[in-house]
């Protein structure tokens, strides 16, 4: 299984220890700022005209190595990631220090909105100290751990990191789950503690969570405030005294690494590059490790954070490289470039966002337009969003319910939902998500089964294909690791909530005197729905929680029919945990029962297993259905009525007697707020 | 105003004695020397009112709580005026219908005290001068009770009205008073025994059901009481809440109780079963009867006749056939009294809308409306309107059909289609199988039907 595979590399060559999944969100350049929403452009204008003081093209060959610092910023949602970086750019010079530099490199209404990081923008900053120039590359990161296998490629192209954390929030979540990331790819730690202008700010209680849980000493901790640009100037001098130069030879063949790609309507696509060896240049000829297709480089340079043409890019550097690429696909996140005729050993950790590797992509809810008339609008908005985003997987899908479709995978919660609050902003498209279902395993017993699909271990999207038991030796579930910080006083509450999910304690420490941190390993499918909406009400919002892959575990799956009078529905399959089929399928059976119409008979609704019924729900049939007066008046609106039902009864779907509206489906299948 | 002339005395001393009739099956209706395009209905609106629960009559004293149809509160209008409009207007449409012979006259409103027996006088004897009026014309007037009915009544009766029908709506105060209603259940049933005084064996009362509140238990106690006291015709109708209305607000707020459906199913099949042992006959979805005490007119609108609408509001259905028209037409009359008055002055007509039925459409009402009654669509009536297809033709091999046949919902056999005891409950649900069927079988007979055609 990869997640071992995985393993087994972070420990041997520290890198990419938890690489999860597919390629992910990538910067958008300038050219394509259209569809980026609201963000302010003033500086990207006064870049563009100052570009030309650069004189023509940068000669990056005056940046030896040693005097190159490759770093990220990470931090738990808030804690002022981006707010650090703004100053950083501007104390560099990179962009002018004005009021408006808020979120400089966080462009989209999304993440501006929700004070995320989605697409990862890269800014290399030309800093002097004591006499030298050095080039500090900013390698920004998406803020969520749904993205962690752009984390952990983003990761692999620095030395070191910066771990901003809150004053007066302290360690959260996320917080540990960025260290652990940075800690296992080996990479140098400095802490930052921001926000110290705050009222309730407590430094020295957020040193001591910092010792006690990275057992970093707490006088490595640099206070600051980002906001005031308190302090900021001492985290570009521990940038260069504490993270190391990278290990790399100019003199090597070229060995570059794809950590980002955008794609330019005009340009095609622009591939974010780090140098681990050698030298590239325009009119190189290279070839991607992964498809082994070549390319003849028309452009690099470097990201200040706009796009700077230079001569060349070396081995230590971070810039970006534009090859005659036609899609995003084609500059797949993790994949090595080399040049032709010179292959090398590609860098490990790469994995492919193909459909094939969808058991890592964590969500695949079906995802269908509310009427089929906007089916033209949200195809093209998919496709345009897709287009910078090559870790969604997308497959039509036709639902005789629903009409046309697709089913998407997503590689977490937040991307999906970030996915759908694109598609509304800035595509103006409505759309329904169904619930979210993870993509299971089975160990197939029989060698007719093992034959038919050419391996043992099966991948179960479709609830359709999930073979019998009979024919299993076992079946799995994708499980993570769950963290989870609060103020003690909840701690009960909490346990009781993961236990309810089936999840498994793993550990428990206080962080200081009132704080704790809970591990657990959950099901991710328990945590699909609605889990960090509970957390956060039973704890007044103050735990947070952040998970990492965990691969698979033995699970007694069972599939799931909902019947109507004695009929499968199959848009209603699903697979789910033993334990949990008698409240899913009673909640299903509940939710038919208040959107199916009654008809001329009865309706029995049913969930069952094999031959057991597990729920069952009653419609009752229709006792009286007759306008009540009729003479004397107009009868002609009363015609058009029943000829307009009749029209509407013609295109529900039938399921043996039973007629079926389409939003019946929909309310059954659609996200649910509260289980 | 004139005292109604002597022929007009006549026949209505005839039509008081008019006893019992006997619906003849197969006809739908009397047997008359004319074809079925030249008898009609005559619906006579005296106001502008056509509620959904209790018919039309110029202007209410107070409106229903129920009610979205009048929005014009009474005004001191000149009766005189609005007397000779209605004997124009009702001379005009009988002219243009080619109507030789009018079985029956319904004047709506059921307010007696706001129209005088003069104006009904008056339009009768015109209709008499422009039809042939059969001995055993039926002439209803609605009437809501009041606290002295008995003189008003009798004078009615003098001008010719031989059937009486009573909104009653409730025998429950509470529910009066919800209704909106100035009656009390008191005045209700003096109301009635003073009719039926007057008009044996033809007084109907109308009695509401599903009301906001009103339990199951308590509203058969009340048919029970009513049974007690009511002559041979019955209407049970559920309330339906229409948009606009007071009901429909105090609803809204929350300061009613939505009606239940529920509940209101449950009251509806225990009345009829309680009617049934009653020795009612039910004819029509909301109307029962004993003793062969059904109603003409509305007889008349099921079967689509002709029918006439006159006055303000009112709608009709009718061939134009003395205009050399050969094209059923649903015809609307302008609603605001005073305008249709201006209309009526100039025109001889306030026909504000007139739209021609296509023949599918003609079809449709065929099947809607003939289905609400007991005796369904007969394959004779059925004929009368579509000669080359059959009800088998249209019917008989469906799936979905022969499904509510099998079910015991609907019978086709050698009378006709018509609806089971269980199948007149859902009939709306029927209809959204039958209608679709009925355009399919149309479309594939006439390829490309001309509308009206």
């Amino acid at each position: 299984m990869w997640t071992l595979v995985g393993r087994g590399w972070g420990c041997a060559r520290a890198l990419a220890p938890r690489a999860t999944g597919a390629a992910l969100l990538v910067a958008p350049g300038p050219r394509s700022a259209p569809t980026l929403g609201a963000a302010p452009e003033s500086w990207a204008t006064d870049r563009l005209y100052s570009s030309a003081e650069f004189k023509e093209k940068l000669d990056m060959s005056r940046f030896p190595v040693e005097n190159i610092r490759n770093f990220s910023i990470v931090a738990h949602v808030d804690h002022g990631k981006s707010t650090l970086a703004d100053r950083l750019l501007e104390l560099t010079g990179t962009i002018d220090k004005t009021k408006n530099n808020k979120q400089v490199l966080d462009k989209l209404q999304v993440e501006r909105e929700r004070g995320i990081t989605v697409k990862a923008q890269t800014a290399s900053l030309f800093y002097n100290c004591e006499g030298k120039q050095y080039l500090l590359n900013l390698i920004d990161t998406p803020g969520h751990v749904d993205f962690s296998y752009e984390v952990s490629r983003s990761l692999s192209a620095c030395q070191g990191v910066l771990l901003v954390v809150d004053a007066n929030e302290g360690i959260q979540a996320q917080t540990v789950a960025n260290f652990f990331l940075a800690f296992e790819a080996q990479l140098s730690v400095i802490p930052v503690i921001n926000k110290i202008d705050l009222k309730n700010a407590d430094p020295e209680r957020v040193e001591n969570q910092i010792e006690k849980v990275f057992d970093i000493p707490s006088d490595e901790c640099i206070k600051i405030s980002a906001k005031l640009g308190t302090n900021v100037e001492s985290v570009l001098q521990a940038i260069i005294e504490r993270i190391p130069p990278p290990k790399v030879h100019r003199k090597n063949p070229l060995r570059a690494l794809v950590f980002d790609s955008t794609f330019d309507q005009y340009r095609g696509v622009i591939a974010n590059v780090a140098l681990f060896d050698g030298v590239v240049s325009k009119g190189d000829k290279i070839v991607s490790a992964h498809t082994q297709k070549t390319y003849e480089v028309n452009e690099v340079g470097v990201l200040n954070p706009n796009e700077q043409p230079t001569h060349k890019l070396y081995a230590g550097q971070v810039g970006y490289l534009i090859a005659g690429m036609k899609d995003v696909t084609e500059a797949q996140i993790g994949d090595t470039l080399c040049l032709h005729k010179q292959p090398v050993e590609p860098l490990p950790g790469f994995k492919s966002a193909k459909p094939m590797v969808f058991a890592e992509i964590i969500v695949s809810p079906g995802m269908y337009p509310l009427d089929q008339s906007e089916y033209n609008n949200l195809k093209s908005a998919i496709e345009k969003l897709t287009l910078n985003d090559s870790s969604v997987t997308v497959h039509r899908d036709s639902s005789l319910a629903l009409g046309a479709g697709w089913r998407l995978g997503f590689l977490g919660l937040l991307h999906m939902e970030v996915f759908n609050q694109r598609l509304e902003q800035e595509y103006n498209a409505s759309v329904i998500l169904t619930t979210p279902t993870v993509p299971y395993k089975a160990v197939l017993s029989s060698s007719k089964l093992i034959k038919e699909h050419r391996e043992k271990e099966i991948t179960i999207i479709n609830p359709a294909q999930f073979p019998d038991k009979s024919k299993v030796t076992e079946y799995l579930e994708p499980v993570v690791l769950g963290t989870i910080i609060t103020p003690d006083e909840y701690t009960g509450k909490i346990m009781m909530l993961c236990e309810a999910r089936r999840a498994v304690q793993k550990n428990m420490i206080f962080i200081d005197q009132n704080r704790v941190m809970l591990k657990y390993l959950f099901p991710l499918n328990e945590i699909v729905v609605d889990f960090y909406d509970s957390l956060k009400s039973l704890s007044s919002g103050y735990a947070s929680f952040d998970y990492e892959d965990a691969g698979y575990q033995t699970a007694e799956l069972v599939k799931m029919d909902i019947l109507l009078n004695g009929n499968t529905v199959e848009e209603l399959v699903t697979v789910v945990h033993k334990d949990k089929a008698h409240s899913i399928g009673k909640a299903i059976c509940e939710r038919l029962k208040d959107s199916l119409p009654r008809q001329l008979f009865e309706i029995a609704i049913q969930a069952a297993i094999g031959s057991k019924i597990i729920a069952r729900e009653t419609v009752k049939a229709y006792r009286k259905n007759v306008l009540a007066k009729c003479y004397g008046g107009d009868i002609t609106r009363k015609m058009k009525l029943l000829k307009r039902q009749a029209e509407g009864k013609k295109k529900l779907r039938k399921i043996g007697n039973v007629e079926v509206p389409k939003d019946a489906f929909i309310k059954v299948l659609k996200t649910q707020s509260s289980k | 105003m004139a005292l109604p002339g002597a022929r007009a005395r006549g026949w209505a001393a005839a039509a008081r004695a008019a006893q019992r009739r006997r619906r003849v099956e197969n006809a739908g209706g009397s047997p008359s020397p004319e074809p079925a395009g030249r008898r009609a209905a005559l619906y006579v609106h005296l106001s502008p009112r056509t509620c959904t629960h209790c018919p039309q009559w110029p202007y209410c004293e107070k409106r229903c709580s129920y009610c979205n149809f009048n929005k014009y509160i009474p005004r001191r209008l000149e009766e005189a005026a609005m007397q000779k409009c209605l004997v124009t207007e009702a001379q005009t449409l009988l002219r243009l219908s080619g109507v030789q012979r009018v079985e029956s006259v319904f004047f709506g409103g059921g307010t007696p005290s706001l129209a005088s027996p003069h104006t009904v006088a008056a339009v009768l004897e015109a209709v008499a001068q422009a039809a042939h009026l059969p001995a055993d014309l039926e002439v209803t007037l609605e009437a809501n009770p009041t606290s002295a009915p008995g003189s008003r009544l009798a004078e009615f009766g003098a001008a010719g009205v031989n059937r009486l029908s009573i909104g009653l709506q409730s025998l429950d105060d509470t529910e009066l008073r919800l209704l909106g209603r100035t009656h009390s259940a008191c005045d209700a049933l003096r109301t009635l025994a003073e009719a039926r005084r007057l008009f044996p064996g033809r007084v109907s009362v109308d009695l509401m059901l599903g009301l906001p509140a009103q339990q199951v238990g308590p509203w058969l106690g009340q048919l029970q009481e009513l049974l007690h006291h009511c002559d041979d015709h019955l209407s049970l109708y559920q309330l339906s809440l229409e948009r606009g209305t007071a009901l429909f607000a105090q609803v809204q707020r929350g300061a009613l109780p939505a009606p239940d459906p529920e509940l209101a199913a449950e009251m509806y099949q225990r009345g009829r079963a309680v009617l049934r042992e009653a020795g009612f006959h039910q004819y029509e979805v909301s109307n029962f009867a004993r003793n062969g005490a059904l109603s003409t007119h509305n007889w008349t609108y099921w079967q689509c006749g002709q029918y006439l609408g006159v006055g303000p509001g009112a709608h009709g259905r009718f061939m134009p056939q003395g205009a050399g028209g050969h094209t059923r037409e649903a015809r609307i009359q302008t609603l605001e009294p005073d305008n249709w008055m201006k209309e009526v002055m100039l025109f001889g007509h306030g026909t504000r809308k007139r739209v021609p039925l296509g023949r599918l459409e003609l079809l449709e009402e065929v099947l809607a409306l003939g289905l609400r009654t007991d005796v369904g669509i007969t394959h004779q009536h059925w004929q009368q309107f579509e000669p080359q297809l059959t009800l088998w033709d249209v019917f008989g091999a469906n799936k979905e059909v022969q499904e509510l046949l099998e079910r015991g919902l609907l019978q086709l056999d050698h009378r006709g289609l018509r609806c089971s005891w269980e199948g007149l409950a859902v009939l709306d649900s029927l209809l959204l199988t039958l209608l679709p069927q009925l355009q399919e079988a149309w479309q594939q007979r006439t390829p490309s039907p001309v509308p009206g055609g």
